[in-house]
């Protein structure tokens, strides 16, 4: 890991591949943990309160229905054929050198037990094949190494099949909740969307006195009254936007830019106490059952307040699950107006506007910042944007060139669809795994610090709500300071100028001119 | 007596190849994909997701951005091993097409080129410490088996030859279910065992990649969730009784 003092203006210095591969360390990350879930949150979810003691014949016949309930994880279990192309694709593995986080042989963990049980050649020449019996010890193991992937599906855009380890991790985690071996982080947070509505817990009281003071704030700030309305009944678009945006640095001040961006274009909107989470972890832990649940609080809260649209706040994850799977976990979605896309991302809505001229900017309100966008992995690989392929890429890159002087990408291996995982993604985004987690983030880290060097970059913004606080914790690490990640609609925020801002302004200017004109005659 | 067991190792290799095939097929075929997971940037239309499944198919799109040494010995195998297989259904043929007549000379070079390719990828796994790590006995024998193949085939040709034209008379014999009598020639066994074991173990293999990639949801599946509903009908199940 190459240390580097962003201070520092004077001699750059190579700051070595971000895409570097390291040597094999076994072992490396076989002690990292994930604390199991508390027996209560496992019931929430349907699973087994703990490990259950004919785990390894459910284990085993999980693996069967998952077979014929999923092509995915049949066909990928089916082919591989080792060729190597992933082996230095994954972020973790190449932050950590531990070769059971090369993509193969991550999947290889379950393969090799599915080989024994399944497969011709696993039952009869276990040891040609690579096939091993499924022992507490690789249950253990498993529950390790899933617990190694942010499922970015880095390595599914390598793969020549298109192998996607997400796939494989996903249904990892269904077998391992299964048989009572669920992940605290991720079973306690489902728990708490499904019972409360959000990640956070946090209830509708306190989510409207939030709401209000942040509307305080922004008539502080701006003069004008930009609302952030709660539940409110026949509103136009409901925003569903991670929890982390009420709270959290700088997620916060990108939900100010979304209310901004609303102001000005003068629509109505609201957001929902009961649907008041647009992450989905269900996704996380490859459970459809859970994930639908969760989803169907959307639709609910759509067709209770009576909206048209619906419209996603930043968030990498979320949007993977709104673009590619509410359709099919919550829809049909006939009842909202069908002009417009459904569900709609928040980048969409406003480079819309951009696209129309809507939005006026003042640029060098963000001078103080050098940019660069980090593609989040689940926007860039399992969602889109606009109207055409790779949409994802361009609609926040034209947002932010839109209200930025300075923009600078990072090298090209390493955005776009080749982006690098920023580490915490996939359930991993709890404190025993700060490890994993910066080894998982430093291919990222390195690649910022190679446009620090080359373009004096000082900022990198994201969409997503994961990536921003899963930075803002590693980021102090490799030489920069917590709040060097910013919210794309923060730059949005700061930029923007609002029409009822500019009246204000020059109401009080004649104001004043009045006023001392007055004083003038007296 | 030679003639026998191989005519028998060949109706059976071949029932064992179609069928084994055709349930893995229809296993891919059947099972629904739940949820849309194209790896995106994803085509918008049906063609163009047949144009992405081609590019792949055609010239190992994937492979090439991932690992360009992979990507070079790899595709010549497949290229070479294409040629060689089309130069050989003169074997099956008793008026052989224009085509197959022209690519003969071209044939020899891709079987040496074939094998050059599986010896480059056979060195990679040994030499390349990642490599050798996700390799099991079979990854190894798999690519020792093609290049038996290979290189038996070639030792007919440059070696020591055999009665080419006895060959293709027992194969057309084979075809009509007709027993002929097959050369008792050592490289040429040699040759049409291996080759037998290969469309063997065909369906049980890794050798599936070679249909399972059309079965592939993150390149088969057209980038259109938000616009059309996809379900699959275990989990429209789900759905009975709800209020939509």
């Amino acid at each position: 890991m190459v240390e580097l003092d962003i201070s520092n203006k004077k001699n750059p210095k190579y700051v070595g591949d971000p895409l570097e591969i390291p040597k094999l360390a076994c072992g490396a990350m076989a002690d990292s943990q994930t604390f199991a879930a508390h027996p209560k949150h496992n019931t929430d979810l349907g699973f087994p309160p703990e490990l259950i003691d004919n785990w390894k014949e459910v284990a085993i016949a999980k693996i069967g229905e998952l077979g014929k309930k999923n092509r995915a994880f049949q066909v990928y279990l089916d082919i591989c054929v080792k060729c190597g192309a992933c082996t230095d694709k994954c972020h973790y593995f190449l932050g950590s050198g531990d070769p059971k986080n090369m993509p193969v042989a991550r999947q290889d963990l379950l393969r090799s037990v599915y080989r024994r049980y399944f497969t011709f050649a696993g039952k009869y020449f276990p040891w040609l094949v690579g096939a091993r019996d499924l022992t507490e010890e690789v249950l253990n193991e498993w529950y390790t190494y899933y617990h190694q992937c942010s499922q970015c599906r880095r390595c599914s855009v390598f793969c020549p099949y298109g192998i996607d380890t997400a796939e494989i991790s996903m249904a990892a985690r269904e077998i391992l909740d299964s048989v009572g071996k669920g992940q605290k982080y991720c079973n306690e947070i489902i728990a708490k969307a499904k019972t409360i509505g959000n990640n956070l817990g946090l209830n509708p009281k306190a989510l409207r006195a939030t709401l209000e003071d942040l509307e305080e704030d922004l008539e502080d700030e701006t003069g004008v009254k930009v609302r952030l309305p709660l539940d409110e009944k026949g509103a136009d678009i409901l925003l569903i936007t991670p929890s982390a945006d009420f709270f959290a640095e700088p997620h916060i001040d990108g939900l100010l830019g979304y209310a901004k961006v609303f102001h000005q274009a003068g629509v109505s909107w609201t957001i929902s106490s009961y649907a008041s989470e647009a992450a989905n972890f269900g996704m996380f832990i490859g459970s459809y059952e859970n994930m639908r649940e969760l989803s169907l609080r959307v639709r609910k809260a759509a067709k209770d307040l009576g909206v048209k649209r619906i419209v996603f706040g930043e968030c990498g994850h979320a949007w993977r699950v709104a673009y590619s799977f509410l359709n099919t976990l919550a829809g049909p979605f006939d009842f909202l107006d069908q002009n417009y896309p459904i569900p709609q991302h928040i980048m969409e809505f406003t480079h819309d506007l951009i696209q129309k001229g809507e939005l006026k900017f003042d640029k060098s309100k963000n001078d103080e910042f050098r940019v660069t966008f980090h593609d989040s992995c689940n926007v860039a690989r399992g969602s889109r944007m606009g109207d055409f392929p790779g949409g994802q890429f361009e609609l926040p890159r034209d947002v932010l060139k839109a209200c930025c002087n300075h923009y600078f990408d990072m090298d090209r291996d390493t955005i776009k669809e080749s982006t690098l995982c920023c580490g915490g993604g996939g359930g991993l985004l709890t404190d025993e795994l700060m490890d994993l987690r910066t080894k998982g983030a430093s291919p990222r880290m390195t690649a910022l610090q190679q446009v620090t060097e080359d373009h004096g970059v000082t900022h990198m913004a994201a969409i997503c709500a994961i990536c921003k606080t899963q930075f803002s914790k590693v980021m102090p690490k490799f030489g920069y300071e917590m709040d060097n990640i910013l919210s794309v609609h923060q730059l949005v925020s700061n930029a923007i100028i609002l029409d009822d801002q500019v009246l204000e302004e020059e109401k009080q200017k004649a104001a004043q001119a009045v006023q001392e004109a007055k004083a003038e005659a007296k | 007596m030679i003639s026998i067991v191989y005519a028998l190792l060949f109706y059976v290799a071949s029932i064992l190849l179609v069928v084994g095939l055709g349930m893995k097929i229809w296993r891919y075929a059947t099972t629904p994909a739940p949820l849309k997971i194209p790896t995106m940037p994803a085509p918008l239309t049906k063609a163009g997701v047949g144009f992405r499944l081609f590019r792949e198919v055609a010239f190992f799109e994937s492979l090439f951005k991932s690992n360009k040494w992979i990507w070079l010995f790899g595709y010549i195998f497949h290229v070479a091993l294409l040629v060689v297989l089309l130069r050989h259904l003169r074997y099956f043929q008793s008026d052989v097409w224009w085509w197959v007549k022209l690519i003969q000379p071209f044939g020899i070079y891709a079987g040496f080129a074939m094998v050059f390719a599986l010896s480059a990828l056979l060195a990679r796994r040994f030499l390349v410490e990642r490599i050798r790590y996700i390799s099991s006995p079979s990854d190894y024998l798999m690519l020792l088996l093609l290049i038996g193949i290979g290189a038996s085939g070639l030792a007919m040709k440059f070696v020591s030859h055999t009665d080419i034209i006895a060959v293709k008379i027992y194969m057309l014999g084979l075809m009509r279910f007709q027993i002929g009598d097959l050369p008792t020639h050592p490289a040429l066994l040699i040759h049409l065992a291996l080759v037998a074991l290969l469309m063997i173990i065909f369906p049980i293999s890794k050798l599936l990649h070679g249909v399972g990639i059309f079965f592939s949801p993150t390149r088969n599946q057209v980038d259109d969730s938000r616009t059309k509903r996809h379900i699959a009908p275990w989990a429209k199940k789900l759905e009975e009784g709800e209020d939509r």
